[in-house]
């Protein structure tokens, strides 16, 4: 998101802005294949939530948002945070606990925050992240500024009594929060159907009262667009709006999950309509990317995520003598 | 400069001049508008400031509590109302997990200056569900700073610091304290940080906080009937303790009783008694003692309730035993 949103209604699909789309989809897969890499090596410890295979729901959420929107994401951020324009380094560096990590390296993977850009993490309660945005959101209501909050969150989270006060919160205040539902199917390795009676999302959030709609979250175009039209909404003043992206997670919940839940076959389904092979295809067969535009943004993204490593690699840890900093302002 | 009023409307008034003074305070909660306040605190407010910034919220009290985090976030100064602490343990993650948390996890970034009051304790039969006494609970999170305004002038005066307070600010209001009337000085500042002398003795230390402060005072002009001068400490503020009066008054009397509404074992009378051991072991005369509840679900008929909450005869007890007398 390093591009001031533009306020149009709908993507306009130049060659540029295409390849532009794929970088950030590239940026974020090739993040987390070294980082699940260096997890195995023991660099990166603790929880690691990987989002491959949903990366065009982030990047296409974000292209719809400008510098003074703000963003609340969970768990599996990762990629939120890479395409919301957080760099690459200081994010690597809080996966490793150092201290020039976002968060000092306190938060680590599940807890990426960067005030400046109005990131909001980093939220491993499942549901938690949804009465902050609200309450963001209500914040720019009140003090008459022109801004969405953006809300993910998994279809986990449809299961928590937090997921239906905010919607009510939100559509009752008429409040400007744009909620992204990433359904994967999975809430860790509970299936959907075995979850919620309504497995249409969608038409849960819509009996708030609120716009919402069923996307696909494996096209970024799609992604965008509807992110796109949802913004516009809510800026017109609209309230409050609902995505549900269907999406599907290729890699294990977290580094410690057998997938047990879940065959092969299912996810190599999946894996052939990919959100990168899908968006590689189609660029090809229009004519809007060749071999060495694809082969020039691996370059690119290698050479973002070496820099990234070598940062991380070499930052410090924080001292023991300032762990009691932050608990609060005054202490 | 002093005038008599209920800790309802000192508390009420608290708010309304917080409101006056600063366009980003505004409160919600269930019932704090048309309705007037559970407990009456914030009524004609709404008429005086508009539904916007006296906000009803539905009976959702993880949503609206979270949404005064995201609000206090967002450059708001939100005073988030829980009806009763019972209902805040619907909200406990969002205090707990976002509220505290927020900015020592994001390395110093995101901080939270939201204020959140809590009506708490118990005295009116209403039973297991509505009388608990759960402050310890929240003093023991890192991250909050925990006040019990016991007299009416803090009840006025802890709000203004509370809303400048950068990070998370429970306030406890003793549900048998709103209708209490003293005197109110609304031009004299209060601190949050010491707790205070309410009356000077050099026998026993009474230390105690929030409603259980009349009861205490009250069992003070007993002992001092017996020959026996008590010195009461009022904690006012639960997190972070004021450790330095507890053992100033402890090293000066020799001998303490802790009196606290909540349950017994794992009490904040605990974390008191411990930190007395720790820092004033030797200046003990006697071991110190505990004036609790009871470890029941607080009954409803009005003599076992009486006989569950902390009293003045057992609290002249307490302090008698200690005395060895």
């Amino acid at each position: 998101m390093t591009t001031k949103a533009t306020d149009d209604i709908r993507p306009h699909l130049t060659h540029e802005h295409c390849l532009h789309l794929m970088k950030q989809m590239i940026r974020i897969r090739r993040f987390e294949e070294k980082c699940a890499e260096l997890y195995t090596q023991e660099k990166i410890r603790g929880f690691l939530h990987l989002y491959i295979g949903e990366e065009a729901v982030a990047t296409g959420v974000m292209e719809a948002l400008g510098d003074e929107d703000a963003v609340v994401a969970t768990y599996r951020e990762h990629g939120h945070a890479l395409v919301r324009g957080v760099p690459a380094q200081g994010i690597m560096a809080e996966m490793f606990g150092k201290v020039d990590g976002v968060s000092r390296g306190r938060g680590g993977s599940m807890h990426l925050f960067d005030a400046e850009r109005r990131f909001y993490g980093g939220n491993a309660i499942v549901g938690g992240g949804l009465p902050l945005a609200v309450g963001l959101a209500l914040a720019d209501k009140m003090q008459g500024r022109d801004r969405v909050t953006v809300c993910f969150f998994g279809e986990g989270a449809v299961a928590e009594g937090e997921f239906h006060e905010s919607l009510n919160l939100a559509a009752l205040w008429k409040l400007p929060v744009l909620f992204v539902c990433e359904n994967n199917g999975y809430a860790m390795g509970t299936a959907l159907d075995r979850s919620e009676s309504e497995t249409d999302i969608h038409a849960k959030a819509a009996s708030y009262k609120l716009p919402a709609e069923v996307v696909d979250g494996m096209n970024v175009v799609d992604v965008e667009a509807a992110a796109r039209r949802a913004v516009h909404a809510i800026r017109a003043g609209e309230g409050p709006y609902f995505l549900e992206c269907r999406t599907y997670r290729f890699r294990a919940h977290s580094m410690f999950d057998p997938q047990l839940y879940r065959t092969k076959d299912e996810v190599a389904a999946w894996e052939e309509k990919g959100p990168v092979i899908r968006f590689r295809d189609w660029m090809m067969a229009a004519g809007m990317a060749h071999d060495a535009d694809l082969a020039r943004i691996e370059e690119e993204v290698a050479s973002e995520i070496a820099a990234a490593v070598t940062f991380a690699e070499a930052s410090d840890w924080e001292s023991v003598d300032t762990m009691l900093e932050d608990v609060g302002a005054m202490a | 400069m002093t005038k008599d009023v209920t800790y309802r409307e000192a508390m009420g008034r608290a708010i309304r001049d917080a409101m006056k003074a600063d366009d980003r305070v505004f409160i919600m909660g269930e019932d704090v508008a048309r309705y007037g306040g559970t407990y009456a605190v914030t009524k004609g407010l709404a008429d005086e400031f508009g539904e916007d910034r006296v906000r009803d919220t539905p009976l959702s009290e993880s949503g609206f509590t979270g949404a005064g985090i995201g609000a206090a976030i967002g450059g708001m100064r939100p005073i988030v109302e829980i009806m009763t602490v019972n209902f805040s343990l619907l909200a406990l993650d969002q205090i707990l997990n976002t509220a505290a948390t927020f900015r020592h996890m994001s390395g110093g970034q995101v901080g939270v200056p939201l204020v959140i009051r809590i009506a708490t304790g118990a005295g009116r039969q209403l039973a297991a569900q509505h009388s608990h006494s759960l402050e310890n609970w929240f003093a023991h999170i890192p991250g909050l700073r925990v006040l019990a305004p016991a007299t009416v002038q803090d009840a006025y005066a802890m709000l203004a610091p509370a809303l400048e307070d950068p990070d998370p600010v429970i306030i406890f209001e003793h549900v048998m304290l709103y209708g209490r009337t003293e005197p109110l000085d609304v031009s004299a500042p209060a601190d949050l940080h010491f707790a205070a002398v309410r009356r000077t003795g050099t026998d026993i230390s009474l230390i105690t906080y929030g409603g259980s402060l009349p009861k205490t005072l009250e069992a003070a002009e007993a002992l001092a009937g017996e020959g026996i001068d008590a010195e009461v400490l009022d904690l006012r503020v639960l997190r972070p303790l004021d450790n330095v009066a507890i053992l100033e008054t402890v090293s000066k009397t020799r001998r303490a009783v802790v009196v606290d509404e909540g349950w017994l074992t794992g009490s904040l009378a605990a974390e008191v008694s411990a930190r007395i051991m720790e820092g004033a072991f030797w200046e003990l005369d006697a071991p110190v003692g505990r004036v609790c509840s009871a470890e029941i679900p607080i009954p409803y008929p009005k003599h076992l309730e009486e006989a569950a909450l902390p009293q003045v005869d057992r609290i002249v007890a307490a302090a008698k035993a200690a005395m060895g007398r």
